[in-house]
């Protein structure tokens, strides 16, 4: 803890929160001067969102004290901390789609004259000003949905520079971008910076702090661990003290000769909702033995082709092909009976019944067989048996789970019941899509292994990803998915981020 | 000991308990204002359902209708679905089972068995077309339902106007033929021999003649035993909830939840149905009235459903309470002239609270959870 002192933009000292019984916040202090950015590091769940939410006024601290400036400050909600010179960034943009991008900035802000008629022209000329001041390409008079997601984060960062901001919190800001998106990004924090402004990144990804901040905090399990200056820290001593303990930033894997192609897409075209064709001409061909990875930024086609795949969406042309046979325009039991199993990203939304007990969950796609019902009838103590076994096999806490709510699991335990039911299919294919999204370091390290350990039983995976590091991570074969094509693949070892990451955003390879 | 006190008042139980009590409260209140004396309403209330077995009885007659519906509501609420439509498919049962009882006349053995049934169907195939709008074309099941509720209350009313059908110098159709009704020792509890007997003993007497005695109660609890079933102890049941609870994790899985959902409505339908076509044969004057407006055996249905919190076995309970207010309240305006809107009042209070209560185990979480701060401090 430092002292109460000008120079520090914020301070917060003795942060204590609970939420129910559980102390999600011990004590936490957090010093930050002027003019730095500042990374806050920790797992998922450790309670920095929780700490920066308590900043921005979306929670109140139980227990603890806030300095802006040296002066101690009163921020009971959001619009008390935007007037206070906070600016909040958060993961999922808070944009009106159908607006342009200075109504967005102006919403909730408008200048407006003697009889409340709006002031576009004044309120475009500061936009004008912030845009030039830092150096920053956006269009305003462009709708928002016709924005990648990095100028959707611009335009928030400019929402927050409109009204005042002086810190800004950026809350895991490169969680969507693209590599070149990301690097863009931290140029704007620098230009920000020089500026004066002070800047809180909110984060897991030890190479982005590395790369763009100059102190971190870091939090684990809702305690403070330390404050650091990163030039003093490497990655794997930042990911050790995250974590508290030893682990690998990458995968054990050994090389392995892929068998035959068991699953086959050929020329694949399929619409989205609106009709727009999502996924052009799209072929690939999965190996056993082999993980597939698939790279590409959000809305490049991903979402149709695995509802394509599950049967849940038409395919205009072309085939797909498992173990020899055609299984487009089915359905997804005869997906599912063609030994496809699925990982889903929204495991809330399309992996799991959350009001359902963890038994009843472990069932889902075997309750129709013997010996889980006969004659019409469920057989609970074969169910209850089953999912004892993926308990233990999986690890699964708390170990008597099976009766209650799977709402009740933490997120990695949930994912673990998912893969255990999913890999007691005993797939030929698993599609893991973004198998790791909001788990633990922890957690992430068992479903990599458990992913890997698959793929040495001569099963074959496929993973769709929006984390590039975790595609180059587990895959023997990378391919790249822009704008519903593929437009890239290479093996493991001929592969590199900076390639992968310029197709992602559709550039040529050979630019 | 005051923990499990605390404990024991988030109970499902003890939450509608409270919600019925503040509903009680409410009424008071609301007594107490208008000039009438709460205690005396409530003791005339008490005594209207519990001072004779015929009240008793009574009583558990009316229920049936009630708690059939409130499982029909049931049902479809454990599927994410809300039929509203139990109202109308009530109605269309009980039109189709009182043409059948009127034009047909066979032994009862067969007459009972086929209106029974075709009633059912009636109900299964109004609810089976909301469900199929439903699953194939997205079609709101709500409003939906809500039109065929009124279509229901007209054809209803154009058939028991009808030329054919109509009891001249009434507001009905004619009373259904004799083998169709459901009704127990009928015939005898009129004959001399019965009579007699039930002279002697007065409070068979009281139950069996002063009553429309019939035992299609027991046919709503077995109803209500088999829903509960369907729900947790079969597949199909396993299929509802999923579908219900989540579908597109459900069709994930491989449920085919349209189909499911077609399923749904058409048992909920048929329980509507069966409420329609017992409450029709199980009474003294079988007929099917001109309706001005909803008799309400369906949306009492939905409250029902509600205090019982979408419990099979709940609805039973709810029902026989519902029905002991409805009952009470036509007492207490006859006895002391208080109006007997107060029950409406009252049932939609508790309604109404039966939904506030929910915060009271996440209060009692919350106390609980500041206790063991404390302690571990």
């Amino acid at each position: 803890m430092h002292d109460i002192s000008r120079e520090y933009a914020v301070q917060m000292h003795g942060i204590t929160k609970y939420f129910g019984p559980h102390k999600v916040l011990d004590n936490i202090d957090l010093d930050i001067k002027k003019g730095k950015i500042h990374a806050v590091l920790g797992e998922n769940g450790a309670g920095k969102s929780t700490l920066m939410s308590i900043l921005y006024g979306m929670y109140s601290a139980d227990y603890g004290k806030i300095y802006l400036s040296g002066q101690e400050a009163h921020i009971g909600n959001p619009s008390d901390a935007i007037s206070q010179g906070i600016g909040m960034v958060h993961q999922h943009f808070m944009l009106v789609d159908k607006f342009t991008v200075l109504q967005n900035i102006v919403l909730g802000n408008e200048t407006t004259n003697f009889f409340g008629v709006l002031n576009m022209r004044k309120a475009k000329k500061k936009v004008l000003d912030i845009i030039e001041k830092y150096g920053m390409k956006v269009d305003l008079k462009e709708k928002i949905k016709n924005l990648s997601v990095g100028m959707q984060q611009k335009v928030e960062i400019l929402k927050a520079l409109y009204r005042g901001s002086e810190v800004l919190i950026l809350d895991e800001p490169t969680a969507v971008l693209t590599p070149m998106e990301v690097d863009e990004l931290f140029e704007t924090m620098n230009s920000l910076k020089q500026d004066g402004k002070t800047i809180i990144i909110i984060t897991h990804k030890l190479k982005e702090i590395k790369k763009s901040a100059e102190t971190c905090t870091i939090i684990r399990k809702g305690r403070l661990i330390d404050a650091v200056n990163v030039d003093d820290e490497t990655e794997q001593s930042l990911a050790e003290k995250m974590v508290g303990r030893q682990i690998k930033l990458f995968v054990d894997k050994q090389d392995r000769v892929p068998g035959k192609t068991i699953f086959e897409i050929k020329n694949l075209s399929v619409r989205c909702e609106r009709g727009i064709e999502t996924v052009k001409n799209l072929s690939m061909k999965i190996r056993s033995g082999e993980i597939y990875g698939l790279a590409g930024i959000e809305g490049n086609g991903q979402t149709e082709l695995l509802q394509c795949i599950l049967g849940r969406r038409h395919a205009d042309a072309g085939k797909i092909i498992m173990n020899g046979k055609e299984i487009q325009n089915t359905d997804i039991k005869n997906v599912l009976d063609s030994k496809i199993s699925f990982i889903h990203a929204d495991r809330h939304k399309y992996g799991c019944v959350l009001d359902m007990t963890v038994a009843d969950n472990a069932i889902m796609e075997k309750y129709r067989e013997k010996p889980f019902s006969v004659n019409g009838f469920l057989n609970h103590e074969e169910r209850d048996k089953f999912t004892k076994q993926i308990i233990e096999t999986y690890d699964i806490r708390p170990t008597n789970c099976s009766h209650q709510k799977i709402r009740n699991l933490s997120g990695g335990n949930q994912q673990k019941l998912v893969i255990g039911r999913e890999i007691a299919n005993n797939p030929d294919l698993l599609i893991a899509v973004q198998p790791t999204r909001g788990l633990d370091v922890g957690a992430i390290e068992y479903v990599h292994s458990t992913l890997v350990n698959l793929r040495d039983q001569g099963k074959a995976v496929l993973l769709i990803s929006l984390e590039l590091d975790e595609i180059l991570n587990l895959s023997d074969k990378i391919a790249v998915i822009y704008g519903g094509e593929i437009v890239g693949e290479f093996r493991q070892n001929e592969s590199d981020e900076q390639k992968i990451g310029l197709l992602m955003a559709g550039g040529k390879e050979n630019d | 000991m005051t923990k499990n006190i605390i404990k024991f008042l988030k109970t499902n139980f003890m939450c509608t308990f409270i919600a019925v009590f503040l509903g009680f409260m409410v009424a008071c209140a609301i007594l107490l204002i208008t000039g009438y004396s709460p205690s005396l309403s409530m003791a005339v209330m008490f005594n209207a359902v519990f001072s004779r077995a015929k009240f008793i009885v009574n009583v558990i007659i009316k229920s049936t209708p009630i708690i059939l519906t409130g499982l029909s509501v049931t049902l479809a609420f454990k599927s994410g679905l809300f039929n509203m439509g139990a109202e109308g498919q009530f109605i269309v049962s009980t039109i189709v089972a009182a043409i059948l009882g009127i034009k047909c006349n066979f032994h009862p053995f067969i007459q009972i068995p086929m209106i029974l049934c075709a009633g059912v169907l009636a109900g299964a195939f109004m609810g089976g077309i909301v469900g199929w709008l439903k699953a194939k074309y997205g079609i709101h099941e709500v409003i939906t339902s809500i039109m065929f509720n009124w279509i229901a209350l007209y054809m209803c009313n154009f058939v028991a106007n009808s030329e054919t059908f109509h009891k001249p110098e009434s507001d009905g159709t004619f009373p259904i033929n004799r083998s169709g009704q459901t009704l127990l020792f009928y015939d005898w509890k009129f004959s001399q021999e019965g009579r007699d007997y039930l002279q002697a003993h007065p409070i068979l007497n009281d139950i069996i003649l002063k009553t429309d005695f019939n035992l299609n109660f027991l046919i709503a609890v077995a109803m209500a035993i088999l829903v509960w079933v369907i729900i947790y102890k079969t597949k199909k049941g396993y299929e509802f909830r999923a579908s219900g609870l989540n579908p597109d994790a459900a069709q994930n899985a491989g449920i085919d939840v349209t189909k499911n959902i077609f399923y749904t409505m058409l048992i909920s339908g048929a329980l509507s149905g069966l409420a329609g076509v017992l409450s029709l044969t199980g009474s003294s004057t079988p007929v099917l009235h001109v309706l001005s407006v909803f008799e309400n055996y369906g949306f009492n249905g939905l409250s029902v459903a509600l205090i019982a919190g979408a419990s099979p076995v709940g609805c039973i309970f709810a029902g026989l309470m519902f029905s002991a207010l409805i009952y009470a309240g036509q007492t207490l305006q006859s006895k002391i002239g208080t109006p007997s809107d107060i029950v409406n009042i009252m049932i939609g209070t508790i309604v109404f609270f039966v939904a506030l209560v929910r915060i009271i185990p996440i209060w009692v979480n919350r106390y609980l959870q500041k206790e063991e701060r404390k302690n571990a401090q």
